[in-house]
């Protein structure tokens, strides 16, 4: 028999008592909003990137012990990595960095893996914009 | 560290009386009671005396009261034993949008099988109104069955005037008193019920154990088949220390009642007028007066139910949510979606369920604990942002 019985482990509590990175980034590079009220997990993920890098990274969460554990742990592991990178990340890598979720909350995980690939995917349409929009002033000076 | 338990309508502590009464029946007095012999008429005695007890607190007379495994068979032997019994007559059976899910899963199997159900609404309040049930009888209806008080939020249904329609109508009348009973006074003739579900371990009994009130002449189909136990109506050996600690347990509760419900009242109004003076953005779930004594149910706008549980939890605070999160599903309450609450509303509610072992000390660390939880959870809140 187990000593303590709970229904997280201790890192998801440990996660979830003492978050890291909430808030947000004012100024972000590129934002993710995924959720919805009625199944009760809405997250709102930042980021700020330079040179390809992501910089930094903050969240706002309404949800459960879960959601708040796993928005944690996103902030957490995609600082420093690159958005290539960062892409990768998925739910089952979350869940296993919190030492494993009971299976009715993986999708937490699930939600904060969209988090992130919505906040990427907005940087990189902002980026492509940016850098769309610099290719035409290019283009249109060689017209001259 | 220190615990308080204000989870009461999901489970009691046994009472160590009750437990005290039940403990013979497993060693020396284990007969089975179906035996000639005198271990088990020792036995059938003990189930007698506590059919007697158990008849008693809800003015019932002793013949009409079948023990079952609890108040999920109850329901579902109350529902399926009318359906299946009355199958000639009619097809249709009326309950609410509200019950509890042994009722409601229960009405869904009978759907599946050819019978109709109404389920009625209900006001903001939780209240079905007695007229709503008397338009929705038809020549078909042979069953109605309305909670005697909502184990979310607490509020008590008309059952008395639900009742002398049912009576007019000539329809059988169910009831589950799983919360009432032990708790506020309850007497079948009062309500007008045939049929009425309760179980043990709401009111400081064992888990394992409650009853079916079946009210003479009331047609049903026998719920287990296989022995002549409980007048054939429920086959299977009975479970005899269960039985006996439902009957303490009953006889306890009948002692103090209205005295605790009393205490209790005032506890459950002192914790809801502090909750909402400390709290902003705090509504109260529910009818403000006809409720339960000891059910305070409220939803926190902006954050969501677990989270607020976990942090309870971690200060030694032991309550319940009608959140999804909570559950396997990821529907809120179907409770709280039928007062009109919104879904963020009701993964934000918390309910507190007072009890014997509570006191005001309890409560005061429910509101000096709480507030910081919800502010805690309102700085990461993203809906709150958007509300300003």
């Amino acid at each position: 028999m187990r000593d303590v019985w709970s229904l997280y482990s201790e890192k998801v509590m440990e996660h979830f008592k003492n978050p890291r990175n909430v808030g947000e980034i004012e100024n972000p590079d590129g934002v993710g909003h995924v959720g919805n009220p009625v199944c009760g997990d809405i997250m709102e993920l930042y980021i700020k990137v330079k040179d390809s890098t992501i910089v930094d990274a903050k969240f706002k969460t309404f949800g459960c012990g879960a959601a708040i554990a796993t928005s944690s742990m996103v902030t957490e592991m995609v600082k420093g990595k690159s958005i290539d990178e960062a892409l990768e990340i998925s739910n089952r890598a979350l869940a296993e960095a919190l030492d494993g979720l009971p299976p009715i909350k993986m999708h937490c995980s699930v939600l904060a893996e969209e988090a992130l690939k919505s906040a990427v995917e907005d940087y990189l349409r902002k980026s492509k914009h940016v850098l769309s929009e610099a290719k035409e002033k290019k283009g249109s000076n060689k017209s001259e | 560290m220190r615990r308080i338990y204000l989870d009461h309508a999901a489970t009691t502590p046994t009472q160590p009386e009750v437990v005290k009464a039940m403990l013979p029946y497993f060693t020396n007095a284990f007969g089975n009671p179906s035996s000639i012999h005198s271990y088990g008429q020792e036995a059938k005695g003990a189930i007698e005396e506590a059919r007697d007890k158990v008849a008693a607190l809800i003015g019932a007379p002793s013949e009409e009261i079948v023990f079952t495994s609890g108040g999920t068979e109850a329901d579902n032997f109350a529902l399926k034993g009318v359906a299946f019994a009355n199958e000639g007559k009619g097809n249709h059976i009326i309950t609410t949008s509200i019950e509890h899910h042994a009722v409601i899963e229960t009405c869904k199997f009978l759907e599946r099988r050819g019978f109709r159900v109404t389920y009625l609404p209900v006001d903001a309040y939780g209240l079905v109104a007695p007229d709503d049930v008397r338009k929705a009888i038809t020549d078909k209806t042979i069953l109605i069955s309305v909670m005697h008080a909502s184990n979310e939020v607490g509020t008590i249904e008309p059952i008395t005037e639900i009742g002398k329609i049912a009576g007019e109508a000539s329809v059988y009348f169910h009831t589950d008193a799983v919360q009432t009973v032990g708790h506020i006074p309850v007497n079948v003739d009062d309500l007008g019920v045939d049929l009425l579900s309760l179980s043990a371990h709401k009111l400081y009994g064992p888990k394992g154990v409650g009853v079916l009130y079946i009210r003479k002449g009331t047609w049903l189909v026998p719920f287990m088949h296989g022995g002549d136990q409980e007048r054939r109506r429920r086959a299977g050996t009975d479970n005899v220390p269960a039985i006996v600690g439902f009957g303490k347990a009953a006889e306890l509760a009948q002692k103090d009642l209205s005295k605790e419900a009393e205490r209790l009242t005032s506890l459950r109004d002192e914790l809801i007028k502090g909750l909402l003076e400390r709290i902003d953005h705090i509504h109260l779930n529910g009818h403000p007066t006809i409720r339960l004594p000891n059910n305070v149910n409220v939803s926190v706008d902006f954050v969501e139910g677990e989270s607020m549980l976990l942090n309870l939890d971690l200060e030694g605070i032991c309550a319940s949510t009608g959140s999804a999160c909570s559950s396997s599903s990821l529907e809120p309450s179907h409770v709280l979606l039928a007062l009109g609450l919104s879904p963020e509303q009701a993964h934000g509610s918390l309910r507190f369920t007072l009890g014997r072992e509570n006191t005001e000390e309890g409560i005061e660390c429910v509101l000096e604990v709480l507030p910081r939880v919800v502010a805690k959870l309102r700085a990461m809140s993203p809906l709150l942002k958007s509300h300003r």
